[in-house]
């Protein structure tokens, strides 16, 4: 095995090997912590030893309160669960339960929720208090990561000290004043990336909130001297329509998580002329697969095949990715249920070359992706087949320059409109139904629908 | 009717099917502060290339994105005159 001399095991060893951690901060919406007080101190009021080799949910309102645990806790828990802002109460004993979780850190009263029964519960928050280094048996702390499912409880998908950090090379971003922000919540893969990247550095990090404004964040960052920031195409093209955007001036901005099409990587390249553009493609199963930056949309032949830390092969279209950076497997799953004999994963990303150069062109699996939240149709269309005037209703997607895609509704009425605003009607069924981004942007009436030979509506996926 | 109204128009429609509020529409108020949302600005875009046949922002690599209503309206104004030179029609 290669040994990285400069590598350490755990989290809080890397900040520990810094040589000098003053100067640098975590700084959240409302509260802010230094990197040397935590080092001294404790977020979790000195009880890090009981949690020592434990199941441990991190379930806190504030990403900030969650940024210090897991640095606490990793090398001290043998699991960590890295709890989403939106896990619904609904899913959170599900978690509970197959996470074998023993222990829940939150910074709000959750140890009085019935449903969140664990033996032992660690109030947390962004105070450090002094407290000197406790001793435990160190752990090759599991880090479990939620990706959110629209239908069942999430999949909880298990990662690694070693998987999480192989896609940040040692000796990249290493100024001292290099500032971190992403408009990612750092619980999820692509956000958590960026906290790793800071944390592994030697610069700061101002995190996002999920209740705040893009233009606040935009503040906060430009206040902060953000040098490097990530976000999704939609958190782009929301900030650039955010007068605030003139606030920052970064050296680096990335793309990832969805498609980056020319047109905000142009937008982007026009607002910060002096700034390094890259996007990246990543997911939580097969991790970082590539960044591409030399400015244009899709990416180069050359990239797949390479031999090298990451594999890459198209199958059936999709994008099949083999590395170290992928997750290991499921929670409660011997091997991992999504890489083929190989060994690849299976991103479910349909790929196209044209010319000289690979474009995506969607998920195969026909899911719509509004703004990086997840719709699948069927669910849409139940609750547009509850009118009474309606026979049935196919809705797809359409492309959308705001959040790159939106939903739109093909409607086959019973009989011909009888004058009444059933379409008004329909839409106010949908908005009472479903979440904002679920209702229909625009729907029509088709005379109608294909059905293929199964007896399944057709569904044409671009 | 006039792209303007046409646009005003399309805001409130979104705006009563959301139940949200509207301030004065005014040519300064920036649109991420109408009480739109980016998914609002998405579904106005959408429903405005069905009325008006433009989406200048597919339309062209090379975009600035609107930060107030103003810059909005203009923005498909421009679209507008610049199809209806490509198709002739202007004088």
């Amino acid at each position: 095995m290669k040994v990285l001399p400069n590598r350490a095991t755990s989290l809080r060893d890397t900040l520990g090997n810094a040589s000098d951690c003053s100067g640098r901060f975590l700084w959240g919406a409302t509260a802010s912590v230094s990197l040397r007080d935590l080092l001294r101190g404790t977020s979790l009021g000195g009880r890090l030893r009981e949690l020592s080799g434990r199941s441990v949910l991190i379930a806190t309102r504030d990403p900030l309160s969650a940024a210090l645990a897991l640095i606490e806790l990793d090398g001290v828990a043998g699991r960590l669960i890295v709890g989403t802002p939106d896990l619904s109460s609904e899913h959170l004993s599900a978690v509970i339960a197959k996470g074998g979780v023993d222990a829940i850190v939150s910074d709000w009263g959750l140890h009085q929720r019935q449903d969140c029964d664990a033996p032992l519960h660690v109030r947390c928050g962004p105070t450090i208090t002094r407290a000197p280094r406790v001793q435990v048996d160190p752990q090759a702390t599991e880090w479990v990561l939620l990706t959110s499912g629209t239908t069942g409880a999430p999949k909880m998908l298990v990662h690694n000290f070693a998987s999480l950090t192989a896609p940040i090379k040692s000796g990249q971003n290493q100024e001292t004043d290099v500032v971190w922000g992403t408009f990612y919540d750092i619980r999820r893969y692509g956000g958590l990336q960026i906290l790793l990247r800071a944390i592994l550095g030697r610069g700061s990090f101002v995190l996002s909130s999920a209740d705040e404004s893009a233009g606040n964040y935009l503040g906060r960052l430009g206040a902060h001297a953000v040098t490097h920031i990530s976000g999704t195409p939609s958190h782009w093209r929301r900030a650039l329509m955010s007068p605030a955007v003139r606030a920052i001036a970064p050296r680096y901005v990335r793309l990832s998580g969805e498609i980056a099409d020319q047109a905000i990587l142009n937008a982007l390249r026009s607002c910060y002329p002096q700034a390094s553009i890259g996007h990246a493609y990543a997911s939580t199963e097969a991790g970082v697969g590539f960044e591409v930056n030399d400015g244009l949309e899709g990416f180069p032949p050359s990239t797949i095949g390479a031999r090298g830390e990451v594999e890459m092969k198209i199958e059936d279209s999709s994008l099949r990715i083999r590395s170290a950076r992928a997750a290991d497997r499921h929670v409660g799953e011997e091997g991992p249920a999504f890489v083929d004999d190989e060994g690849f994963v299976d991103t479910g990303d349909v790929v196209e070359l044209r010319g000289d150069r690979y474009y995506f062109l969607g998920r195969r699996s026909g899911m719509i992706n509004v703004g990086g939240l997840k719709i699948y149709p069927e669910e849409v269309e139940a609750v547009i087949n509850r009118h009474p005037a309606v026979r049935m209703s196919l809705v797809r997607s359409r492309r959308s320059p705001i959040t790159g895609s939106l939903v739109v509704a093909d409607v086959v009425l019973k009989g011909e409109p009888d004058g009444a605003d059933v379409k008004g009607e329909i839409l106010v069924l949908c908005n009472e139904n479903l979440a904002a981004h679920k209702v229909p942007a625009t729907l029509r009436f088709v005379p109608a629908l294909d059905v293929a030979a199964a007896g399944k509506l057709a569904r044409h996926h671009a | 009717m006039s792209i303007t109204e046409i646009v005003i128009c399309e805001i409130q429609q979104i705006a009563a099917e959301k139940k949200g509020d509207l301030p004065p529409l005014t040519d300064d108020l920036v649109l991420l502060e109408s009480g739109l949302d980016s998914l609002g600005i998405a579904i106005l875009v959408a429903r405005l290339e069905e009325t008006l046949g433009l989406d200048p922002f597919t339309e062209s690599d090379d975009i600035s994105y609107p930060v107030t209503l103003g810059d909005f309206i203009r923005f498909y104004e421009s679209a507008a005159k610049s199809r209806d030179v490509a198709s002739g029609y202007a004088r």
